[in-house]
């Protein structure tokens, strides 16, 4: 199992190697620069602040650059902030998403659970109808639609939460952005949950448990249960690692300080370096939830070995 | 042996509420068991021989539904609470199902899954129960029990899970076991050890046994009393050995003559030779890849030489695993192979896949599931003549309608089924469609891959019978994969038993089951022994 997770991790480097390769070069096509937009910027300063950010170099020299700078745990200056490193932007922001996230994905796996197994266990009766119409409420309504109703509803009119902000990370701050957050994911785990659940019901070794006169508490808790959660563990890797690397919308809508609004004011503004900082967070968390998820697989099926 | 009545089944029904209304799949039956007897419940497939137990013990499936009674010792197990259920159902009526492979839990060590109804119905301690599922794997005699109870279900082989479904099933020493199709997913050698281990374990502890079979030799062997069912109702009771000397009713005559009979000559010697393979070796990779080693070569077929010659049966024995299938494939070109492969005076050894296509229509194959291989979005008018639209691309519509009503009327199937679709059809029917669809190619080499294994007796004879006469009509070759002795015994020449991708013994069909010469081979014939004195004396 080390020797596994050891050989995962170096088979990461070659990975990120390539992510890091194409997205600088990518977002290199892209027509613009990072000084194109600034109104009035006469041609001397612009080309002073290009002299400055090594950005006329040839493309090959400024690529190893970023390289060696990476490699040394530096992301470089944010183009469009400049009174700020994109690593500086990181330690404020990420704290932030990653909380909201966190919180969102353990209510989302809690709740979502919850109600498949609910609905599971009372298939095509009203406990189940009841889920699968959330459920699709819960995956169609838009986060863009959900964030305004709860500012709306808890915010002015019953006044029972901030509208937005941060507010220094005051615990009824963070409610709106969470649920905002955690509803779509519920309707999804629950879906998924009701529907791995039933088929599990179904097995074979689910009838030999009633043969056997097991309790229902047994039968389902013991014996449906653990082999029906496999499913939610695959959703809940990426998943996780969207979450926690933030959302622009619920940040935007409540004025939450966190990175999710980076990644596109960056490539809307050309700001290369910040791009790549968030091309690169958002890699590693995707790499380590995945790796989380298959070592998380063999802890709860004894049929997966790692060697 | 036979003792008072303590389960009787009186009036049983069972529906099923389905997209197509209500299916009634039991239709009032009465039987009963007595104490310490053997009793068997016969039935094709679909005569609700299983939903009868399943009803007894309340695990039909959640759109199903019983009425009637069903008395254990006085109580009623149908109108029963869940709890005081649980007190009979593993206490004093337990059972072992079918699928050995799917029928544990694959996420809990055989010891814990032995030791949870104990623990529940006894109230023993965890080491009492420990030590009791140690005395229950050594009574079902598994090697190395010790090591056994740390093992999880799928580190043990079909056989052995299904001696643990048996220790499970005796843990609390129960009345009645229900035995639903016990020795049909496992191979004929161990189907032989698993049903002596059931006598035995029966005159050790003197329970019941309920045997819901398909199988004949079982009946025969085993039963003291036969219930015959048929669409859902009983048609033939009594004592087993006076139900297979005079059987009343025609369903049970039917069954009883079900068996495949007759034998094939072999062709002339003079016969050309059509597909010929020369050591031929089938190699998988299993597992390996970056960073994670090389990958183990696990040899599939191991320098297997076979000559198959014009109007020729070449049957091929073996058990699961033994490489009959690939050994199959490989001659077909369809599994990268070494050696030499000879069709007519083409040498296939190197051909790709451009040069294999056009010989395609002379090489066909029939799998095994009549389920699974026909496309469930297809009429069988577009299944069949599919090949056609490839290897005559010049027919018009109408032409190849007609060969269609042509190959469905020689696999004797009405034409107007071409425009319905494959799961409207019987396990037996879709094997026909399936036939046709090799056969519209006017095929000459047909490699049948257990053709008949998953069909009920009686039609198995009827398939066996159809393969026969297309024989005969169209001088064609067959190779026929199969596990089945008597099936293979009915249908070939000349017989190649492999075991683990090796040919153990080859002769013609009489000299094998005759003499056989090699130790494994009569393994397998005195294993299926009872089979063929069966269909002797029948």
């Amino acid at each position: 199992m080390f020797l596994y997770v050891f050989r995962r991790l170096l088979t990461a480097i070659p990975t990120m190697f390539v992510i890091v390769t194409l997205a600088f070069f990518l977002i290199r096509v892209a027509p613009g620069g990072p000084f194109n937009q600034e109104r009035g910027l006469s041609p001397e300063i612009k080309a002073n602040l290009e002299a400055q950010f090594g950005l006329n170099d040839p493309i090959w020299l400024q690529y190893f650059n970023y390289l060696k700078n990476l490699l040394h745990g530096n992301f470089g200056p944010s183009y469009n902030l400049p009174d700020f490193t994109v690593t500086e932007l990181f330690a404020n922001g990420l704290p932030i998403s990653v909380q909201l996230g966190l919180s969102a994905l353990a209510l989302a796996l809690a709740v979502g659970t919850v109600l498949g197994i609910v609905a599971a266990l009372n298939q095509n009766k009203l406990g189940d109808y009841s889920v699968i119409a959330l459920a699709t409420a819960g995956s169609t309504i838009p986060t863009f639609v959900i964030a305004p109703v709860i500012q709306l509803l808890f915010g002015l009119t019953w006044k029972l939460l901030p509208i937005g902000g941060w507010g220094d990370g005051a615990w009824i701050n963070k409610i709106g952005p969470i649920l905002t957050l955690s509803l779509p994911q519920i309707a999804i785990v629950a879906r998924l949950m009701r529907g791995s659940m039933i088929e599990s019901l179904r097995s074979n070794h689910i009838r030999t448990a009633r043969a056997l006169g097991l309790s229902d508490w047994s039968v389902v808790v013991k014996h449906a249960l653990r082999g029906a959660v496999l499913p939610i563990v695959s959703y809940a890797g990426p998943a996780a690692a969207a979450l926690l690397t933030g959302s622009i919308i619920v940040e935007t809508i409540f004025a939450i300080p966190g990175i999710g609004r980076y990644f596109v004011d960056a490539a809307l503004n050309r700001d290369y370096t910040l791009v790549m900082g968030t091309v690169v967070v958002i890699a590693i968390f995707t790499i380590a939830f995945n790796l989380i998820v298959d070592i998380l697989y063999a802890f709860f099926d004894p049929r997966v070995r790692y060697d | 042996m036979a003792g008072e009545t303590i389960l009787s089944v009186k009036d049983l029904r069972v529906r099923f509420r389905t997209l197509d209304g209500v299916v009634e799949a039991v239709k009032g039956i009465n039987l009963h068991v007595d104490a310490g007897e053997t009793v068997a419940v016969v039935g094709e497939s679909g005569s609700g021989k299983s939903q009868t137990m399943m009803a007894a013990m309340s695990l039909l499936a959640s759109n199903g539904e019983a009425s009637g009674v069903v008395d254990y010792r006085g109580k009623n197990l149908l109108t029963l609470g869940k709890s005081e259920l649980n007190k009979v159902r593993g206490r004093k009526i337990s059972m072992i199902f079918q699928e050995p492979m799917t029928s544990l839990d694959p996420l809990y060590t055989i010891g814990n899954q032995l030791m949870e109804p104990i623990r529940k119905h006894r109230g023993l301690s965890g080491a009492e129960a420990r030590a009791e599922a140690l005395r229950l794997l050594e009574l079902v005699k598994i090697p190395d029990p010790e090591r056994r109870l740390k093992s999880y279900p799928h580190e043990m082989s079909g056989g052995q899970r299904q001696r643990v479904m048996i220790a499970m099933a005796l843990a609390n020493d129960p009345d009645i076991l229900i035995a639903d199709e016990p020795t049909t997913a496992l191979d004929v050698t161990i189907q032989a050890q698993i049903l002596m281990l059931l006598a035995e374990l029966q005159r050790k502890l003197g329970m019941a046994i309920v045997f819901i079979t398909h199988d004949l030799g079982i009946v025969r062997r085993f039963a003291d009393r036969v219930y015959v069912m048929r669409y859902g109702e009983v048609v033939e009771e009594g004592k087993a050995d006076e139900l297979f000397a005079s059987p009343q009713h025609d369903y049970t005559k039917m069954l009883l003559a079900a068996e495949p009979t007759g034998r094939k000559a072999a062709p002339a010697d003079t016969a050309p030779i059509l597909l010929e393979g020369r050591n031929v070796e089938v190699e998988f990779r299993i597992g390996g890849g970056f960073l994670a080693g090389p990958p183990m070569l696990l040899r599939a077929v191991d320098r297997i030489s076979v000559t198959l010659k014009q109007c020729q049966t070449i049957g091929i024995v073996g058990e699961s695993g033994s490489g009959k299938s690939t050994l199959g494939r490989a001659l077909l070109r369809l599994l990268p192979s070494q050696g030499m492969i000879r069709f007519g005076d083409k040498d296939l050894s190197k051909a790709d896949r451009a040069e294999m296509r056009p010989l395609r229509r002379e090489l066909q194959l029939v799998f095994q599931d009549p389920f699974g291989s026909l496309s469930p979005r297809m009429t069988v008018g577009q299944i069949i003549t599919e090949g056609l639209l490839v290897h005559e691309p010049s027919l018009s519509t109408k032409e190849r309608d007609k060969r269609a009503v042509e190959a469905l009327l020689e696999v004797g199937l009405s034409p107007e089924t071409r425009n319905r679709y494959p799961h409207e059809f019987s396990g037996g029917q879709r094997q026909r469609i399936a036939i046709a669809r090799a056969m519209i190619l006017k095929p000459k080499v047909v490699v049948l891959d257990e053709p008949t294994s998953a069909l009920d007796r009686s039609v198995q004879k009827q398939i066996v019978e159809l393969l026969r006469k297309l024989q005969a009509d169209h001088d064609l070759s067959y190779l026929f994969i199969s596990h089945d002795l008597a099936v293979v015994r009915a249908m070939s020449d000349y017989i190649i038993v492999m075991k683990q991708g090796k040919i153990v013994e080859e002769g013609p069909t009489e000299e094998i089951f005759g003499a056989p010469r090699e130790a494994y081979t009569k393994t397998l014939m005195a294993a299926a022994i009872d089979e063929t004195k069966f269909r002797q004396s029948a």
